[in-house]
């Protein structure tokens, strides 16, 4: 393995420019005649248009274009699309509405773009934009996905009747109702997952460059998977085809799943770029990232869990409402199913699983993957309704979990998945013993002496990485196959470029994909690049998401990397006079295995390029390509016990401890792992202590619209995490990886929502549990304003 | 942020003069509400008069319990001051507690007053020390100098250069913070003198910054927390906002006093 191969704790090699400030942005890139955009975008949730005044903008200072819905239209760049077709229980597709890129007759949320203006400087920009008249009609708005299903609604699209999107359901419903029936203990709960708004470091960008000499564009943007951006751009966009089409994604300070996405402000720049003839470039200021980045979660659910004589789980009924937004995003139609329901069995041997969802337009901005996508949501239900029941049965939490725990693998769940592999055993006991749970009355009591109140509270997650295999989520509805590529190529002198679809936007993938190829050959971290994020560099790739860069990413460089040293196996057992099967690769050489032969890497590399000495009939030079298609999803899985001490008098709450035990399979680098989990961690508590979007019910305005009133987790909301690692290797890929990038935001909201109920005394509360809603919760007043 | 015209001066008058002969200007000090305000669009003075190289405005003087601060002085520079921590511990303990380090090592008690942001922490403390504002033109009690949210008695052409007071016996700031801004949901500054007892209230109140008679009366027969029990405010007089009603204040406003009165 060598000192810099997996799990080695190598520091990663990108920090050095991204901890100077050198990293290079897309707002960074800077072309000859650049000008810059600024969008018009609605001030009102859902308002007719009927008509564009651009006569008093046009002849500002600076102003070089103007561009409508109308424009685009005659252009002819198509709709923006959802990427993954959903059937409704009857059979019937998904009700679609239209999303142009620029909205022609009608606007549906606050902040969507109605017109662009092209301009010699982002102020002058602005200016003229703000100077843009539109003659809006206002209509009714609802922000509420219940709501928005209810009779009598405002008709968001005519294509979606009382704005449902979809009916969908998934499990055995049947069984399900039996064990209802026949249970000896029911329990119910409703719960609300919170509305989240992603807030990456950088906010989106878009910088689009028309060449009219060549006919050919190029768009540096913040993606998380340029291929996919070119793929949608070119197929269903019209923008341009795909080899005339590069798309950059240079560095990308954060994404959690908002940078996935093809959004209208890219192709608009593209677009803007041919029509005006300049470069067009685009940055959001923080208000158009609050208002126009798709949000996360916001889902609405009654759940019921019944229970035999003997404590074992029999059903799990769950009805859910999502809120998809104004307009269907790329996944969004994924996120609350397939990405959702399928985890609704947990760590649990449940016999019977059902879930209904149904998704709903409404005038806010569209939601879609965040963070988790789907398996936080799935995680809250099952963890909060086991340690409710728990409680309600009174039984300790942890021996009721033990006691539905699945112990035999692979285990078909009644919801799709398999689990290949896992030890929810070893994470309870490991997280149990750090958390020193068996303590925990004697400091309940320390604390009430002081007239604080002290919870505590676990979650036993599982989730699904590593999507996955095409064939199954083309059967599933996805329009895309979900591969990964790869291409190593080894230069001559035997350093080493490694070409992947992957696409790192703060994971570190320079670092561990590097300590995979050192690994096996035996060169140093230092003489091993990563060349990602450039379709016109790399081969066609799926991006990164759904932690899936290790399982799927890191697998198709080892089957490249297969290739490579089967070929240079073979020109050192030509050169050594030995059999190609006799050659073993180690610490940079290449050697007949039980003699003292051996030829060192750069040499047998220098002879693959000279071609001097080649066994006959081998084409020179050591390049290979690969593409991995997985065989399963991976399934990561974990312990998490957080311990809580409220202050009744103002209903603060204080993270005392929060112990993370996860097993994630195999670690490529321990240090980049806990630094996952650590902002994992600090997201899921974000998102159950502080986080809440807030749309007003009436006017659809947002509320919640910057820092001052959306809380984002700072360092001295948290304590310090105790994380730790258990180890069942994934069976389904090469490298035994789960996936470590969405656990901590997955595991989190319902240990932290579990440990405050416990301290509060009843389970009352919805997330964000800010200070003054647990106040009221412990003092039974105050309405709260997130609830 | 629209274009605007910058001036450094070196003096009062000069400002005075400046702001008479501009347009629509802004006084510039610390510049950490006025500039991302500018930032964000919001606001668009035609001037900036920048108040940061008046020397005149900057320092602190301790005359036996007599104490005058420069308006231009920094509340780091206040919070580092040991005779401030001698004779006010309240002072030195609240700006210690505003805003972050950035705001503390750039922000001004002259620019936060003259900003009378209700959630802002000198409010409290100007009220409950009694002080008085001295400006370019005249003196004016501290409750006669805030008038409301984001009001003061300030004329147009009005400068404040210092603040002074009467260190009190004992004193006393404790604050709970907006989770999301981290300004003062509610702050409380005690402060007890010979004869009286003082509580400001800052973050809570309708009107903006308030002192809390009641208690203040409670505290004068007896000064500890006990004499705050039964105590309550009405909430029709608070603010109410996503993240505080007005209940959930007026009870902030108790449990922030009794613990001031523990500092204190």
């Amino acid at each position: 393995m060598g000192i810099e191969g997996i799990g080695a704790r190598v520091a990663r090699k990108e920090d050095k420019r991204f901890i100077t400030g050198k990293g290079r942005y897309v707002d960074d890139m800077v072309v000859p005649g650049m000008k810059f955009a600024a969008f018009v975008r609605s001030p009102h949730a859902h308002a007719k248009i009927n008509g564009i005044d651009t006569s008093a903008a046009e002849g500002m200072p600076g102003v070089i274009g103007i561009l409508n819905g109308k424009q685009i239209s005659e252009d002819g760049i198509g709709d923006l699309i959802c990427g993954w077709m959903i059937h409704s229980k009857d059979g019937s597709p998904m009700n679609m509405g239209r999303w142009r890129p620029l909205a022609e007759d009608r606007v549906r949320y606050v902040g969507d773009a109605v017109a662009v203006v092209v301009a010699d400087s982002k102020a002058r920009a602005r200016d003229a934009a703000d100077a843009v008249v539109v003659d809006y009609e206002e209509l009714p708005a609802v922000t509420g996905a219940v709501d928005a299903l209810k009779d009598g609604a405002p008709q968001i699209h005519p294509e979606a009747e009382n704005n449902l999107i979809f009916d969908w359901e998934l499990g055995n419903g049947e069984e399900t109702d039996e064990a209802l029936k026949n249970a000896a203990h029911i329990t119910e709960m409703k719960i609300v997952n919170n509305r989240l708004i992603p807030n990456a470091m950088e906010t989106r960008a878009a910088l689009g460059v028309y060449n009219a000499a060549e006919d050919h564009y190029t768009c540096w943007t913040t993606s998380q998977n340029p291929h996919v951006a070119r793929l949608v751009m070119s197929a269903f966009y019209n923008v341009a085809p795909e080899n005339k089409l590069r798309i950059i994604a240079p560095d990308v300070g954060g994404g959690f799943g908002s940078k996935i996405y093809i959004y209208p402000e890219e192709i608009v720049c593209l677009w803007a770029s041919k029509r005006t003839g300049v470069p067009v470039k685009w940055v959001a200021d923080r208000t158009e990232a609050f208002l126009a980045d798709a949000h996360g979660r916001d889902h609405v659910t009654t759940v019921k869990l019944a229970t035999d004589a003997d404590h074992k789980v029999t059903g799990l009924k769950v009805d859910t409402v999502a809120n998809l937004g104004a307009y269907m995003s790329l996944f969004s139609s994924a996120t609350p199913t397939y990405l959702y329901a399928s985890l609704l069995s947990g760590q649990y041997a449940f016999p019977a699983v059902h879930a209904n969802v149904r998704t709903a337009y409404t005038n806010t901005a569209p939601v879609d993957a965040y963070r988790g996508a789907g398996r936080p949501e799935a995680t809250y239900v099952v963890e909060r309704i086991m340690e409710t029941a728990a409680r309600e049965l009174g039984l300790s939490p942890a021996e009721f979990r033990r006691k539905n725990f699945v112990r035999e693998f692979p285990h078909q769940t009644p919801v799709i998945m398999n689990y290949d592999t896992g030890d929810f055993d070893a994470s309870l006991d490991a997280a149990l013993k750090e958390a020193d749970y068996e303590g925990f009355p004697a400091r309940k009591a320390e604390a009430e002496k002081r007239g604080m109140k002290r919870g505590i509270g676990m979650s036993c997650y599982i989730e699904a990485c590593g999507i996955a295999p095409s064939k199954a989520v083309g059967s599933l509805g996805a329009g895309v196959g979900l591969w990964e590529s790869a291409e190593v190529r080894v230069n001559a002198v035997g350093t080493i470029e490694v070409l992947t679809g992957s696409h790192s936007h703060g994971q570190g993938h320079e670092t561990t994909f590097a300590q995979l190829v050192s690994g096996r050959i035996g060169v140093p971290i230092d003489s091993i690049s990563i060349v990602h994020g450039d379709t016109d560099k790399v081969q066609m790739g799926m991006g990164t998401y759904g932690s899936r860069s290790g399982a799927v990413g890191m697998s198709a460089i080892a089957k490249a990397l297969d290739k490579v040293e089967a070929k240079a196996k073979k020109i050192a057992a030509h050169q050594l006079e030995a059999d190609e099967n006799d050659i073993v690769i180690e610490d940079g050489t290449l050697k007949v295995a039980g003699t003292d032969r051996s030829l060192a890497w750069n040499e047998v590399t220098l002879a693959a390029y000279t071609g001097h000495n080649l066994p006959d009939g081998m084409e020179p030079g050591l390049k290979e390509g690969a593409f991995y298609d997985p065989q399963n999803f991976t399934f990561p899985a974990g312990c998490y016990i957080c311990e809580v001490e409220v202050d009744p008098e103002t209903g603060r709450t204080e993270i005392i401890q929060f112990v993370a035990a996860d097993d994630f399979g195999t670690i490529i680098n321990p240090t980049i792992v806990e630094g996952q989990v650590h902002g994992g961690i600090a997201q899921g508590i974000g998102q159950a202590m502080l986080e809440g979007c807030l749309y007003d019910a009436e006017s659809g305005q947002l509320v919640t619209a910057s820092y001052q009133d959306y809380c984002m987790p700072r360092a001295d909301d948290l304590p310090s995490f105790k994380v730790s690692t258990t180890e069942t290797p994934c069976t389904s890929n090469p490298l035994g990886i789960k996936g470590c990038g969405e656990a901590g935001a997955i595991g989190s909201p319902p240990a932290f929502m579990n440990a405050l109920t416990d301290a509060v005394g009843h389970n009352d509360l919805t997330m964000p549990a800010t200070p003054q809603s647990v106040w009221a919760a412990i003092n039974g007043t105050t309405p709260d304003a997130f609830a | 942020m629209y274009s605007t015209t910058y001036h450094r001066v070196s003096s009062v008058d000069e400002a005075v003069k400046l702001l008479g002969d501009c347009d629509e200007a802004a006084l510039l000090s610390g510049g950490q509400t006025l500039l991302p305000t500018m930032k964000a669009r919001l606001a668009a003075p035609s001037d900036l008069i920048d108040l940061g190289r008046i020397d005149a405005l900057k320092g602190i003087s301790v005359d036996g319990r007599s104490v005058k601060i420069g308006a231009g002085t920094t509340h780091a520079e206040i919070h580092a001051s040991k005779e401030i921590a001698a004779v006010c511990p309240g002072l030195h303990e609240m700006t210690g507690v505003l805003g972050d380090p950035a705001v503390r090592h750039m922000g001004t008690l002259g620019g936060s007053l003259a900003n009378n942001d209700p959630a802002a922490d000198y409010p409290a403390a100007i009220l409950a020390l009694d002080a008085t504002i001295h400006t370019s033109k005249r003196e004016i009690e501290a409750g006669q100098f805030l008038v409301g949210l984001f009001e003061t008695a300030l004329e147009d052409d009005e400068i404040i250069t210092a603040v002074s007071f009467e260190a009190p016996e004992r004193s006393g700031y404790e604050k709970f913070r907006n989770p999301a801004s981290r300004y003062a949901m509610c702050g409380v500054f005690v402060a007890k003198s010979a004869e009286t007892v003082r509580v400001g209230v800052t973050g809570a109140g309708g009107d903006g910054a308030f002192r809390w008679e009641a208690a203040e009366e409670a505290l004068a027969q007896r000064f500890e927390a006990s004499a705050l029990e039964g105590l309550s405010l009405d909430p029709s007089e608070m603010l109410g906002d996503l993240h505080g009603s007005p209940e959930y204040r007026a009870n902030l406003v108790r449990v922030m006093a009794k613990r001031a009165l523990a500092k204190a």
